[in-house]
């Protein structure tokens, strides 16, 4: 019988000839990633251990992009003591360098590897062809001990994609949109498989925001073919696929959906969940205090440019605290290079180190009471960006941008 | 008898000879009104019954603590600022522009001979273009937007005169820091301090913000340059018969005069917990550093951050070692962006935040915690002012830090 | 003249508003929320020791640093009835007129103080201690007019026919 995507990786994993949906199997980690959301925690969970011991620490890879710079006291002890560990045990350490799913896709991911990371967001990794899936603590400290873990191998929904997105229409809302119709646990625990023709009009940018986006789904991770763009990338920075995988042709789905790219329009997610989706014109006139454009989800180089040409000789509406975060310090100097810190500062936007800033809701753009906030971020949870009584829309880029110019919600070809 | 140049500025302001000793009621120039004050400068406002304030043009509101928010109730500030300019009728209002005491002078507000009084200690910089600007509490502002004016008394002054070339790694951070130490941290309390010599007139008009900036620390109510040619191209303007006369006269009587030469000047730091505790780096023995914080309105200027990007410049700053980079200002910002100086900060590692102030005022922007030590370009080392009270911080140069952070232990430029 | 007997609080030299009343706390929305932490990166433990009436003795440039007017009004929402130092950095002095805490100027004071002992005050005129009387200089008109107001808020209300 066939396999998908998903199959064939944690076959791999689990040095077998063959897995299928709902076994469960016992893996072998490429890669454990821990940010300093919750390291902290694992540490003394470690430290508490009888016998504390890390498998293999040249699979560890630790990133600091929380609270940096750091906001309390509380974090900065937090930091220290996952910065102390790493130092001690020579535990591959960034702190700075930006969000950690692009720290993790500019330097360490290849295609064919299973990768956990004490992060939902670590979907994102099957946009290089990678099973990348997020833990707790306690499961990503077993992996650290031993190596190895359990998984339930996913069912998969597969998504064949036709056509070309139109003008002004992004990744983002595809995803959007993709959410809206299966709904916030329509992929719970399985995988979800991008493919088709209409997949190669997607650059890697593209690529990593629709996966990064999928556990919004509730999806256990994303995975999509490796193609020529992908090999670009790869080369680009430097490496090579673990192992190549394309789903055989009688692999087992447990639904296939074919999407029509071209039929898709700008898209918002209204508060409090990400698949409450409506056509961004719908919610065009909305007031909003904080605009954000950045995170895992949309803080790349390929974003900051959309925003860029939108806001370039336009100002940001006095009403509005317009946040530019690049996801990564790669994607900062390269937007300096090309001139778009300039345009953004010009414009009057705010320009945050590489972090997670306001996606994460905590350290810097934080939301007050009543406010409300159009972000690239990845969620739009009751309080995540600050107070609990809040408002978060999820949009594109180019949504984002035009809605800090126009001080309310619009797309961009709504710009006076 | 001759006139020192606080007692110029006041006479000049009140239409009357002034001397030290003497309480005056003078008329606001300029006010500065920072975010984290407003709440309680808007409330005070209404509470002394006043409806309008009395000159819309002269009050600048600058939000620069608490933007981009680091705690939900943050943003309250925010808004109370941004309504209360609204409401008033108050163009001057920068939301997320820099630090206001850069801003300042650096937009074009303040002038050589203005009276200025801000909402916060560090208000005493102004005093970097010639004006007499002094912090006081936000009771005193709300009386100020309504009124306009503030009783001051005339205070004395001590006359610091330094001569001569100062030596390579030496900026003018190490000569006001070596002033505070000798001053003590109430040294110069009520007192205005006047700098003269032809070190400071050879000095560019950033490099007299930060001993400006800091002279709160001796506890001065303000701190004076004469205006000069790079006063007024600074700011835009050719200098009035006014403006020009504003220098101590030789027979003006000064309570103290302190002589300097500028050869004598080393590398120091402020080291943990008082800014008068002053000591040569080359006495500081072996000292590991966590944190390397270049900003503020003391040092984050581009000349600041140019002097830190030749130190790092192709290199990278030790392991496990962050620097916190944080503008001044959205200009020093574009400027530093423009000539390349970002990108090499980035390089070297840094981590290049959004104008503001950052970690000086504590709130974020690279908090601590128990048993860490940071080197900072700020101006203050009080305990828990970065962190918890086990937080060990170093006040030092742009040049200092940015060693500092090359070797992952406090040192100076030249080593 | 006004006479009172309290329980002192002795600090040493460069008493900063940062130890006052940390930046932290200054976004709250009161005094009363922002009471449990003065002083609390010296002595965490004394707001909640302090009682009204409390006095403190402190050395030289009491109040030194930041212009935040929360660190006066935060000792006068303890309850210190007032703050005798060597010397008081000025805004920090201004601060405290304004909201009718007294500050008084004392060189011997701090020097002879053993902490939890009992001074009495008599306004513009002496601090009694352990049998001996410490001189207190009076305040500029200025400023007495101001605290005879009762703070500037009033005055200002005063000024503007809301008050007598």
């Amino acid at each position: 019988m066939g396999m998908t995507i998903a199959e064939k990786i944690i076959a791999r994993a689990a040095k077998m000839e063959s897995v299928k949906a709902n076994d469960i199997c016992t893996v072998e980690l490429d890669y454990l990633m821990s940010n300093d959301g919750t390291t902290h925690i694992t540490v003394d969970k470690y430290n508490s251990l009888k016998h504390p011991r890390i498998a293999d620490v040249s699979k560890l890879v630790w990133i600091i992009d929380h609270n940096l710079p750091c906001d309390s006291v509380k974090t900065a002890a937090s930091h220290k003591k996952m910065r102390d560990f790493a130092r001690a045990n020579g535990i591959k350490f960034y702190e700075g360098e930006g969000v950690c799913h692009q720290v993790m896709m500019e330097n360490h991911v290849r295609p064919g590897q299973l990768i956990f990371g004490a992060d939902s967001h670590t979907c994102a990794y099957g946009a290089l062809g990678a099973f990348g899936t997020g833990v707790g603590n306690t499961d990503y400290l077993y992996a650290m001990v031993t190596g190895t873990s359990w998984v339930l191998v996913p069912e998969t929904l597969r998504f064949n994609l036709h056509g070309q997105l139109p003008e002004g229409v992004y990744a983002r809302d595809l995803i959007l949109t993709i959410i809206g119709q299966i709904s916030a646990s329509g992929a719970t625990y399985k995988a979800m498989e991008f493919g088709g023709e209409g997949l190669k009009t997607l650059d890697m940018a593209a690529r990593m925001s629709i996966c990064n986006l999928c556990v919004e789904a509730g999806a256990k991770t994303a995975l999509m073919e490796v193609d020529e763009i992908t090999m670009d990338y790869l080369k680009e920075h430097g490496r090579e696929p673990a192992a190549v995988f394309a789903p055989d042709e009688d692999a087992v789905y447990s639904e296939v959906y074919d999407i029509d790219l071209s039929s898709i329009k700008p898209i918002v997610a209204k508060p409090h969940f990400v698949d409450n989706v409506c056509d961004a014109k719908d919610a065009a006139g909305i007031h909003i205090d904080e605009a954000f454009l950045g995170s895992c989800n949309n803080g790349r180089i390929e974003d900051l440019r959309v925003g860029a040409e939108i806001i370039k000789g336009r100002k940001v509406n006095p009403g509005v605290r317009f946040l530019v975060v690049p996801a990564s310090r790669a994607v900062y100097e390269q937007a300096m290079k090309e001139g778009l810190m300039e345009i953004f500062m010009e414009a009057g936007a705010i320009v945050m180190n590489p972090n997670c800033s306001v996606c994460w809701g905590s350290c810097q753009g934080v939301i007050g009471e009543g406010e409300t906030l159009i972000s690239t971020g990845t969620r739009n949870f009751k309080g995540r960006a600050g107070h609990r009584e809040s408002f978060v829309y999820l949009a594109s880029a180019a949504t984002v941008t035009a809605s800090a110019i126009m001080g309310e919600i619009a797309t961009a070809d709504m710009i006076k | 008898m001759g006139h020192t140049m606080i007692e110029k500025i006041i006479a000049h302001n009140v239409g009357r000879e002034v001397k030290p000793g003497d309480i005056v009621t003078v008329n606001s120039d300029y006010v500065m009104l920072d975010d984290i004050m407003m709440p309680f400068i808007v409330s005070k406002f209404k509470e002394m019954g006043f409806k309008k304030v009395w000159d819309p043009g002269k009050v600048v509101i600058i939000c620069d603590h608490l933007v981009p928010a680091s705690q939900v109730d943050d943003t309250r500030a925010y808004h109370i600022s941004c309504d209360f300019a609204e409401e008033q009728g108050i163009g001057n209002l920068h939301r997320s522009d820099g630090i206001c005491h850069q801003l300042m002078t650096e937009a074009g507000y303040v002038k050589p001979g203005h009276v200025v009084f801000g909402t916060d200690s560090h208000t005493t910089t102004y005093g970097c273009v010639g004006a007499f600007s002094t912090g006081i509490g936000y009771t005193e502002m709300a009386g100020i937007l309504g009124t306009g004016q503030l009783w001051v008394r005339v205070p004395s002054t001590i006359k610091v005169n330094i001569t001569g070339k100062l030596p390579e790694n030496v900026m003018s951070k190490d000569i006001i820091l070596r002033i505070i130490g000798d001053l003590t941290a109430a040294g110069a309390t009520y007192k205005a301090l006047e700098f003269t010599g032809d070190t400071v007139e050879n000095m560019s008009v950033a490099s007299r913000m930060t001993m400006t900036n800091m002279a709160i620390e001796a506890g001065a109510k303000c701190g004076l340059f004469a205006p000069d040619a790079k006063t007024a191209e600074y700011c835009g303007i050719e200098l009035d018969e006014f403006q020009a006369s504003l220098k101590g006269d030789e027979d003006a009587v000064y309570e103290a005069v302190m002589n300097y030469k500028a050869e004598d000047f080393v590398p120091v730091m402020a080291v943990p917990s008082n800014v008068d505790h002053v000591v040569p780096i080359s006495e500081l023995g072996d000292v590991n550093v966590d944190q390397v914080f270049l900003g503020s309105c003391t040092n984050g200027r581009l000349e600041d951050l140019m002097a830190a990007a030749e130190i790092l410049k192709g290199k990278k700053i030790a392991p496990y070692v962050k620097m916190i980079v944080t503008p001044a200002s959205r200009k020093v910002y574009k400027e530093a962006l423009a000539n390349g100086t970002l990108e090499i900060l980035s390089a070297a590692g840094a981590i290049i935040t959004h104008p503001s102030c950052g970690l000086c005022c504590g709130r974020t922007g690279g908090i601590l915690t128990d048993g860490e030590v940071v080197v900072a370009t700020n101006n203050r080392n009080f305990l828990g002012r970065m962190g918890t009270s086990k937080v060990n911080i170093y006040l030092a140069s742009p040049k200092s830090a940015a060693a500092s952070a090359l070797a992952g232990k406090i040192c100076s430029a030249e080593i | 003249m006004e006479k009172f007997t309290g329980r002192v609080w002795v600090m040493g030299d460069d008493i900063d508003t940062d130890i006052i009343m940390p930046t932290e706390y200054l976004v709250f929305k009161t005094i009363g929320e922002m009471k449990p932490y003065a002083f609390s990166p010296l002595r965490p433990e004394l707001a909640a020791q302090i009682q009204p009436g409390d006095i403190i003795v402190a050395g030289k440039n009491f109040g030194c640093g930041s212009s935040r007017e929360q660190a006066p009004e935060v000792v006068k929402a303890l309850g210190i009835k007032c703050v005798i130092a060597k010397s008081f950095a000025r805004i920090f002095f201004r601060n405290a007129i304004n909201n009718g805490l007294l500050l008084i100027e004392n060189a011997d004071l701090a020097d002879d103080m053993k902490e939890g002992d009992e001074i009495t005050v008599t306004v513009n005129e002496k601090i009694e201690y352990n049998g001996k009387d410490y001189p207190i200089v009076s305040l500029p008109d200025n400023l007495v007019e101001i605290i005879d107001a009762g703070g500037l808020v009033k005055a200002m209300r005063k000024r503007n026919g809301l008050e007598d």
